[in-house]
């Protein structure tokens, strides 16, 4: 089975549609979402509506720490997020939130783990930054792959047979063997705010017959997305760091 | 973790194993059978030593990686493999011709010999480069041969996938390779680099034609590390009949510097099979190794070296140094447009500052056995052909020694350059389209056949057509990927 694996969307439609319109073209058949459907971007309803559609059509679809604030719960923010947080709460209707509210923390298919961000303890919402950060994760649970997102810049991580986590350097666009001997973490990096320096969606593709994981890029109007944010009076920052990536 | 240790007679997944082949250091290979697998196959189990054995289990896992996305004559085709859980394994076809390493043990070879197993070694070596893979481990050991002549390439458990994660990145602290054989950036620690490949090369065919390793066989990483500053005897020295351009090659892969190497497996095969171009340069001429002056000089520089510059990626630097072939027609007829194809060669020039410029030209036979070699005159037509190439290649202004000229013979000309594109692993074709005439609409011309069964690029050259341009001629190029 292939799944598109999708996290951090943080209300950027048009980040959102560029990667629905070229997951559709790479032909998977089920979409995985990591959470953070909205927070930062102008287009929380629509981005909500469009998830809640593809759960309706038997996506994966998990909280981020995004998602359940906006639902009502509260949670430790810095206070870029949370001027952004205020303005989404407004503009969501009472179905959006319960919508947002009610995705799972975690949900297990085929052999993968899919968690917005560390496994060890989901609803801590630790960041997966480098193998010791990861390393929680592969004792947490027992599953082969791990998906996780939450920290908008991609990385790969392996567990082999002797309990060693490191961190993989990999190329992006390229399908990167998930040996059998091993267990392995990715964080799949974000579709609405990448922060890897690279203005572009970011996703993954995995292939659960071929052992495969490709990490990928879609180029999406970056210029519209942040003018939308400018409009909506968001924060400025929101609308730089779209440009630039950062 | 590995519950199953292999013996004869046992069954896994499908497989029978029968007799054990070879015992190496960290392997064993057992011939297997399977009811769904009609050919002669080999197991490749790893010898895991109780407890937790790291490197062999990293190693294992590459070879795992990398080994089933290898295709082509020169790798084991891969049939299976099998998980740590019960015991680690890879099954391939078995190779028919055996091992080379019998061959290489009767070093000095003839010279004819060592040439011809040169280029069967440098094909393999291109063709793994070719597909993003660096070997690391190159020697007389991991070259197998088939009977239909191909060198095969074994053991990949050091290898690098230059688009994969590589494993061993962290795994070891110190360099990883064989000691005869391991270039001076690996043993800096570099895996990174195909040319280190090269200087593998370099030193297996130094040890065929004289008998001896260029640095004898050290036991210690201190004794590995002297090459860094300390030259091989030169081949001559030991052996006189080694012709210069054949030391010339060897120890221009022994460089060093990776820089001062061939820069790509195919560069050197092009050298190999072109003795007569090879430039000559004084370590071709070398008979003694270098003053202790000379070699104190670079001991003061290299001990403190750290890491040679590396390339971006193996494909990058397969790109930087292209062999572009330029097909030229030389007849009367074809003079304007080899004015222009000049002209378009020295712009390629401009984008590709490295390319080696291989210039052929044709000589059209008939297809049934009539002597051509010479003309009505009794000229030897090959001979004036040559001259007439090398005089239109003047006007390229490249130095000699990437400058090269091939007067082919053959009854098709288009297939001629395609089949010496094909064997020297030529990246790029540019050549002259003469204009429109009905005959070539109904036969088809030469530059037709060429774009379309070239497993390169070619960029075609036309004059203009008539009444197109008042300017004077403009070159129209058409880069077909084919």
């Amino acid at each position: 089975m292939r799944f598109a694996v999708l996290t951090d969307i943080h209300a950027n439609r048009e980040a959102f549609e560029a990667v629905l319109a070229d997951v559709t073209a790479h032909g998977v058949d089920r979409i995985a979402i990591l959470g953070d459907i909205v927070g930062y971007g102008a287009d929380p309803e629509w981005c909500c509506d469009r998830a809640s559609a593809l759960v309706a059509e038997g996506a994966v679809c998990i909280r981020g720490n995004h998602d359940n604030a906006a639902a009502g719960a509260s949670e430790a923010m810095s206070s870029l997020a949370k001027r952004a947080l205020d303005w989404t709460s407004r503009r969501l209707s009472a179905g959006q939130k319960a919508f947002l509210g009610g995705l799972p923390m975690a949900t297990e298919a085929e052999g993968l783990l899919f968690v917005h961000a560390s496994a060890s303890q989901p609803e801590a919402w630790s960041y997966v930054t480098s193998d010791t950060k990861a390393a929680p994760s592969f004792r947490a649970c027992k599953a082969r792959v791990i998906l996780c997102g939450h920290v908008h810049v991609p990385l790969l991580a392996s567990c082999d047979i002797g309990g060693v986590v490191r961190e993989q350097v990999f190329k992006p666009g390229l399908p990167i063997p998930m040996l059998a001997s091993r267990r392995w973490l990715a964080v799949v990096g974000s579709v609405g705010q990448p922060r890897d320096g690279v203005a572009q969606a970011a996703w993954a593709l995995v292939d659960t017959v071929s052992q495969e994981l490709t990490f990928r890029r879609t180029p999406y109007d970056v210029a519209g997305a942040a003018a939308k944010v400018r409009a909506a009076g968001l924060p400025e920052e929101l609308a730089v760091r779209l440009m630039v990536g950062r | 973790m590995m519950q199953v240790r292999p013996k004869e007679g046992l069954q896994i997944d499908g497989f029978t194993l029968g007799e054990k082949l070879h015992t190496g250091g960290f392997a064993t290979i057992w011939a297997v059978t399977h009811p769904d697998h009609d050919l002669p196959m080999v197991m490749k189990v790893p010898t895991i030593l109780d407890g937790y054995d790291g490197p062999t289990i990293v190693g294992f896992e590459v070879e795992q990686m990398i080994m089933p996305r290898l295709v082509g004559p020169h790798v084991p085709k891969v049939i299976a493999t099998g998980g740590f859980d019960v015991m680690p394994y890879i099954v391939t076809e078995m190779i028919d011709g055996g091992s080379f390493l019998p061959v290489f043990q009767k070093a000095p070879l003839p010279l004819s010999d060592v040439i011809e197993i040169a280029a069967r070694m440098v094909a393999a070596v291109a063709d793994l480069h070719r597909q993003h893979v660096i070997h690391l481990d190159l020697k007389p050991e991991n070259f197998l041969q088939r009977k239909s002549g191909e060198m095969v390439m074994v053991d990949f458990g050091l290898s690098r996938h230059d688009q994969l994660p590589d494993l061993l990145a962290e795994e070891f602290t110190i360099p990883m390779g064989t000691y005869p054989y391991i270039a001076p950036e690996q043993y800096l620690r570099c895996r990174d680099d195909p040319r280190s490949d090269l200087f593998a090369l370099g030193a297996m065919l130094y040890a065929l034609a004289t008998g001896r390793n260029p640095w004898g066989t050290p036991e210690t990483l201190r004794g590995v590390r002297k090459r860094l500053w300390r030259d091989p005897e030169p081949p001559r020295a030991i052996r006189p009949e080694v012709p210069e351009w054949l030391q010339e090659i060897i120890l221009r892969a022994l460089s060093v510097d990776p820089m001062r190497r061939y820069q790509t497996a195919a560069q050197m095969a092009f050298d190999l099979s072109h003795p007569q171009q090879v430039t000559l340069t004084a370590r071709a001429h070398k008979l003694k190794r270098d003053g202790w002056l000379t070699v104190f000089d670079r001991w003061r520089v290299m001990r403190k070296i750290r890491r040679f510059t590396v390339p971006s990626s193996v494909a990058a630097q397969l790109a930087s140094v292209p062999i572009i072939v330029v097909a030229v027609d030389l007849s009367p007829e074809g003079e304007r447009l080899a004015e222009v194809l000049l002209r378009a060669v020295k712009r390629m020039l401009i984008l590709e500052p490295d390319a080696r410029i291989a210039c052929v030209n044709v000589i059209k036979t008939a297809r049934i056995g009539i002597d051509q070699g010479t003309d009505d005159q009794g000229n030897n037509l090959h001979v004036a052909r040559l001259v007439q190439l090398k005089a239109w290649a003047a006007g390229i202004e490249l130095p000699d020694h990437r400058l090269t000229y091939t007067v082919l013979e053959g009854p098709d000309p288009g297939q001629a350059i395609i089949d010496y594109a094909t064997s020297n692993q030529v990246d790029h074709i540019m050549m002259g389209a003469r204009g429109h005439s009905t005959t070539r609409r109904y036969l088809g011309s030469v530059s037709a056949q060429v774009v379309a069964e070239a497993h390169c690029s070619v960029t075609v050259i036309r004059l203009p057509e008539r009444g197109a341009t008042e300017t004077g001629p403009v070159a129209k190029g058409e880069a077909a990927p084919a």
